[in-house]
């Protein structure tokens, strides 16, 4: 996995500011853990609508990891870093305390 | 009268009865709410909205679905005969099957729900929708974690549509002790439509009621409702008022002498006959004298059966001089036959007026009338042939009933319910005279007419039926 290339695509509409936090919070944690082996790839549906229909999207900001599969999505702002790399599986799920 | 209020635009359903129920059909621009439980119907209700649109008013629509994909949906509403992939393809509708899973779904922090907004919008665009159908937006429950988030996007969304001046039905699951699970009434305050589906006697009948309708009159009782082959039908009970014509033409009865009895001239037209006696008195027979003589004149006639088969009926017919075969093969008559035990009696009303829709007669008939009480209460049955007669009246169709009277029971308490809403009532009955069974019929009522209040012998003979002139008749002579 650690030399995986991810393709990560990012659903927005518009410049709001869910998702210009969004993008900021993204490049940063890619920088700090995928550094070098990413693409973002961002998605204005506000100009091209007919593809929010095709990953299924519904909530903005929407971060969806195409590659490595399977496919992952994480709905929000990112700014939970730690949820975010769980999401993306670059974290193994924090362990409870009685674990 | 100056009537100042604010006239409320409506989009027809094209529905057959919602929109009389609704006096036009849903608030145009706004959204209706459309619940029930699982299986009660929301969904076809729905898509007919959405297909009628398309097809009969120039409204395309956009189905937004959050259930079932475009495949399953083409599937389940093809045996009603919506072919929605050629409206797809004629660019009459958009299909967009909504999907999410939670468990795919990761969340962290803010957001909304702009990317369905955006999806319906560019649907809308591409077709130039007027109408959108959301169904079930439950879904949204179970796929999104968060419900603040989601029931304040659900009022933006709601907002949103009416700025867009869409008419939209949105579809709910039934809540326990609320109309919708989730509280969507709340979202949607212009019309609430209530679907129930239910099983009673081991008959299953499908009913709908308007809950609430902001700014418009609409019936307010429950009304059946049908789906089958030809697609939703709804059933208004009552007719909100009784303001159908009373003409003055008339039409045979079938018999010279029975119309020289009413009048000289037979019954109105558009009124209601009932023709009721004992068993083997000759009601039947007297109906198909009135069904062949409007054959005759170039009419059309819908002949109800509930006991015997087309085929048994023309053969007795047959035998007592009447050729009706020949009014079948011509396409000037046509028999419904049916059990009564097979629905109930909703089911049968629906199915009637279909028939009537569809066939559009002249005059009908119902024979016998009474086996519907084997079905239901006096009461019930009663309410059902109201509401049947109205209809029939709406139409201007002259209709007799049948009505078999049991040996021994007393005429006036077991028809008293049924006649009151007959304009004419003929009455047949047997006596034994000298080892021989005369057959006698007399006139008890006739609404709006001098009738005769004599008692005629009648004989039914293979060239039909002969009423005896008044004089002739063995101790009836003056």
């Amino acid at each position: 996995m650690a030399d995986e290339v991810f393709d990560l695509r990012l659903y927005v509409a518009g410049q709001t500011p869910n998702a210009v936090r969004a993008f900021a919070n993204l490049r940063k944690i890619c920088d700090e853990h995928l550094a070098g082996r990413y693409r973002i790839e961002v998605i204005d549906l506000l100009e091209d609508p007919q593809l929010g229909r095709g990953d299924q999207i519904l909530a903005l900001p929407t971060l969806v990891r195409r590659l490595p599969e399977p496919i992952k999505k994480i709905i929000g702002d990112l700014s939970n870093t730690e949820r975010v790399l769980v999401g993306l599986d670059l974290r193994p799920r924090q362990k409870g305390p009685h674990d | 009268m100056n009537d100042v209020r604010p006239t409320l635009r409506k989009a027809r359903t094209g529905i057959p009865g919602l929109d009389e129920i609704t006096l036009g059909g849903l608030p145009a621009g706004r959204p209706t709410l459309v619940c029930g439980g699982p299986g009660s119907g929301k969904t076809l209700i729905g898509i007919s909205f959405l297909v009628n649109g398309a097809v009969l008013f120039d409204e395309p629509g956009v189905l937004m679905s959050f259930e079932e994909n475009a495949q399953e949906l083409a599937q389940d509403v093809a045996s009603l005969g919506f072919d929605l992939a050629g409206l797809i393809e004629k660019k009459r509708l958009v299909v967009d099957y909504v999907h999410i899973d939670r468990s795919e779904i990761a969340e962290t922090g803010e957001y909304d729900l702009e990317g369905l907004f955006v999806r319906i919008e560019h649907a809308v665009k591409t077709v130039g929708a007027k109408r959108v159908l959301l169904d079930t937006i439950d879904s949204l429950f179970a796929g999104l974690p968060n419900e603040t988030i989601l029931r304040a996007e659900l009022r933006r969304l709601f907002r949103w549509l009416r700025d867009r001046n869409l008419t939209v039905v949105i579809t709910g699951e039934m809540g326990e002790t609320t109309l919708t699970r989730h509280g969507l009434e709340e979202y949607v305050t212009d019309a609430v439509i209530q679907l129930d589906h239910r099983v009673l006697n081991q008959i299953s009948t499908r009913r709908l009621r308007v809950v609430k309708y902001r700014g418009s009159y609409h019936g307010t009782n429950e009304y059946p409702f049908l789906v089958d082959e030809d697609g939703v039908s709804v059933l208004p009970l009552t007719s909100l008022a009784l303001q159908h014509e009373a003409p003055a033409e008339r039409v045979s009865s079938g018999l010279e002498r029975l119309d020289e009895m009413l009048g000289a001239q037979g019954y109105y037209r558009g009124s209601t006959v009932l023709v009721s006696g004992t068993a083997g008195t000759g009601k039947t027979t007297l109906a198909a004298h009135f069904a062949d003589a409007a054959c005759k004149r170039g009419e059309r006639c819908l002949y109800f059966l509930t006991e015997e088969s087309p085929q048994q009926m023309l053969r007795n017919m047959r035998s007592a001089g009447l050729d009706l075969k020949r009014w079948v093969d011509g396409g000037q008559l046509q028999f419904h036959a049916d059990r009564p035990s097979r629905y109930g009696l909703e089911t049968h009303l629906v199915m009637m007026h279909r028939a009537v829709e569809q066939i559009r007669p002249d005059v009908v008939v119902f024979d016998p009338m009474t086996n519907l009480l084997t079905i239901g209460t006096p009461m019930d049955v009663r309410a059902m042939l109201t509401r049947m007669i109205d209809f029939l009246k709406m139409r201007n169709v002259t209709a007799v009933f049948t009505g078999l009277t049991s040996a021994g029971s007393d005429l006036e308490t077991t028809e008293t319910m049924i006649s009151s809403l007959m304009d004419v009532w003929v009455l047949t009955s047997l006596e034994e005279f000298e080892r021989r069974r005369r057959r006698w019929m007399y006139v008890l009522k006739s609404r709006g007419m001098a009738h005769s209040d004599e008692m005629r012998e009648f004989r039914i003979t293979s060239g039909g039926i002969d009423i005896l002139p008044p004089h002739t008749a063995e101790g009836g002579g003056r």
